[in-house]
């Protein structure tokens, strides 16, 4: 009989294998997040996954094997919300792309990490609208050409970590598919963390996002993550100038507040003594 | 279904009493009755005290009243909600129902019972904020792409607020569908006399959830439903899939067989549906079709006419989706002529075109003032 992974009763078996392109992170993420489940001990009945459209929310829906709610592009987190309210005790994990979190969606992610609902949200941020063919993103460089910028992005692209920081959120890190050790640590404490937990993921697209930047395989990505990222830590004693071009990677807030439905909770218990 | 011990003994305390409400408070309290522990929603006139009732009362049933960032992320948390086993409801006003659109195909396409109060008020666009109108019922009908059908009821009585959206909620989960209310300004902010039910009267759909094995997305016209956190490892997406509920974008049969059934779930139960008020007189040569706050005066002119010996029906659609089609091509051989008052420019008139071979006119006002018994009269009698 062929051995089976022993990871795989945590995917949804029928579905594999996946459908991403060669090279791209995709595989990754669902890897690193099998082991974090498996770590940490949690039953998968128990997990509602939440995502929206795009590459990245194919790495959830449909091969995680969890209560799955695959939504409308950018309303993955607002979706969640409603989730997380009316059964708190479930683990709400939502996993989707830069566009669709923090450029569609944006407004619902501020606000999820405002109310510090007790969210898990995995942005996987591979810098192009890959799904689509390869239109600028939020995440897109300034200068590289895409298909909706042909003459070079004019604009700036953004720092998700640092807006969700801004915006509330409980627990914060960035890391990249090449820290694949450190994303699981970081993974397992965002799951457990009570209150809206936030990791960035800068992922590899080879065929999409390559393509513009020509950089045409997974190890050419890789190799640039491991040489330009920097620990937060370590850039916090950096000059401006000797960030430039680098991706600061790590942990950059972990703390603790009021978690919303705890909130609501209490408003209830308060209003009525017969609550639980 | 049962309601929890908070919520009978609260409605207990509410039965029998005789209030002076609006009818976005009696739209409020007729959520609580219907078991609605789930509303979120975002300010917007003439729908905000709808959430303001609900945020004082629903805590006070271990229910939630949310206020979400926009009407987006309102329906959206109803629709994850009700997978993890909860009644939602949202409730809004034109440029919010604009928005809601996308959610309420996702509601159409995976099945979510949910309700969605639109209190009509003068559009396009930012219109007359304060004023009342009815420009919404082709939204109801045709907002959200693709094919599809839909249920919207339109009360015309602070009372019926109550009634309709209880009605709302069982449809809800009779047909796994999202259902509108359909009121207007007018209606939302009347004040009047309300009787409050006995909880014990109030008879309430259950939602029927899988057996092991059932499928959720198939396998009978109107599927069972499953609730979160069970150890389903369910599989809700708004793209097209298989009876599982597994995607399948490709297959040109998957997708033919999903939405034609999700489309004969409600046109082959629409007579099971449909309500409408009937006050037809023998010999009748002229009729008149009205819904909703449009109704009252469309009602008194019809007494008026009669008074002065002008033979005339009435047709009150208490249902305007789906649309009571048999009712109006019955109507359309009894009488000669069917006068339409509506505070759009001929929505519903025009909808009635398509089922009669009488003469349709359409009595049209806009700019936010209700039409008056003399108007309507008049115009019948012209």
């Amino acid at each position: 009989m062929k051995k089976k992974h022993p990871l795989v009763k945590y995917l949804r078996e029928e579905m594999l294998p996946t459908v991403f392109c060669p090279g791209c992170g995709g595989g990754t993420v669902l890897n690193v997040y099998a082991h974090a489940i498996n770590e940490l001990g949690i039953d998968p009945a128990t997990i509602v996954s939440v995502t929206g459209i795009g590459c990245s929310s194919w790495i959830p829906s449909p091969y995680y094997k969890t209560d799955t709610l695959h939504v409308l592009h950018g309303r993955a987190i607002a979706f969640a919300t409603g989730v997380k309210i009316k059964k708190p005790d479930l683990k709400v994990i939502v996993i989707a792309g830069d566009g669709d979190i923090a450029a569609i969606g944006g407004n619902h992610l501020i606000h999820a990490a405002r109310r510090n609902i007790d969210l898990t949200v995995f942005l996987i941020n591979n810098s192009i609208y890959a799904m689509t063919g390869g239109q600028v993103a939020p995440s897109t460089p300034q200068g590289v050409p895409t298909t909706t910028t042909p003459y070079g992005n004019p604009e700036p692209n953004f720092d998700f970590t640092q807006l969700a920081i801004a915006a509330g959120a409980c627990y914060a890190a960035r890391w990249t598919t090449y820290h694949v050790f450190h994303l699981l640590k970081s993974m397992k404490k965002a799951i457990i963390k009570k209150g809206f937990s936030f990791i960035e993921i800068i992922s590899q697209c080879p065929v999409s996002y390559g393509k513009m930047v020509g950089m045409r395989t997974a190890s050419d990505f890789l190799r640039l993550y491991k040489e330009t990222s920097v620990n937060v830590k370590k850039a916090a004693l950096m000059k401006e100038e000797e960030l430039e071009n680098k991706i600061i990677i790590g942990e950059f807030v972990d703390k603790e507040r009021e978690e919303f439905t705890e909130a609501l909770r209490n408003i209830n218990k308060r209003l009525s003594p017969e609550v639980a | 279904m049962n309601y929890s011990p908070i919520r009978q003994k609260y409605l207990k305390q509410l039965s029998g009493k005789t209030l002076f409400l609006q009818g976005d408070a009696a739209l409020g309290y007729g959520a609580i009755y219907a078991g609605c522990d789930f509303f979120a929603g975002y300010p917007i006139t003439p729908a905000s005290e709808i959430a303001e009732l609900l945020a004082l009362e629903m805590p006070k049933v271990d229910g939630y009243c949310i206020q979400m960032e926009d009407e987006i992320a309102s329906i959206a948390s109803v629709i994850g909600a009700v997978w993890a086993g909860g009644k939602g409801m949202t409730a809004t006003s034109g440029p919010g129902f604009s928005l809601m659109q996308e959610c309420v195909g996702y509601a159409v396409m995976t099945e979510t019972p949910c309700v969605i109060i639109d209190v009509q008020r003068s559009g396009p666009s930012t219109g007359q904020a304060t004023k009342p109108a009815q420009g919404d019922i082709m939204q109801a009908r045709w907002g959200t792409h693709g094919d599809h059908e839909i249920i919207a009821l339109a009360p015309n009585s602070v009372q019926e607020c109550l009634s309709l959206i209880i009605e709302c909620f069982n449809l809800a989960e009779k047909y796994r569908t999202p259902v509108i209310l359909l009121t207007d300004g007018e209606i939302g902010h009347l004040r009047e006399k309300i009787v409050m039910p006995d909880p014990d009267d109030i008879r309430l759909m259950s939602r029927r959830f899988a057996n092991k094995g059932e499928v959720i997305f198939g396998g009978k016209l109107i599927p069972p439903m499953i609730e979160y956190g069970k150890g389903t490892f369910s599989h809700v997406t708004g793209s097209t899939h298989k009876e599982s509920g597994m995607r399948d974008v490709q297959t040109q049969s998957v997708h033919e067989k999903l939405i034609t059934r999700i489309y004969a779930k409600i046109d082959k139960n629409r007579e099971k549906i449909i309500r409408v008020e009937k006050d037809f007189i023998p010999d009748a040569e002229y009729a008149v079709v009205a819904y909703g706050a449009t109704s009252r005066p469309a009602k008194g002119a019809v007494i008026k006419a009669r008074k002065a010996k002008k033979k005339i029906d009435f047709l009150r659609l208490i249902t305007i989706w789906p649309f009571p089609r048999n009712e109006i091509r019955e109507l359309g051989k009894r009488v000669k002529k069917i006068f339409i008052p509506e505070m759009n420019l001929g929505q519903i008139s025009r909808e009635i075109e398509r089922f009669v071979h009488c003469e349709v006119v359409p009595i049209s006002k806009i700019g936010g003032i209700a039409h008056s018994i003399d108007e309507i009269y008049e115009a019948i009698n012209e």
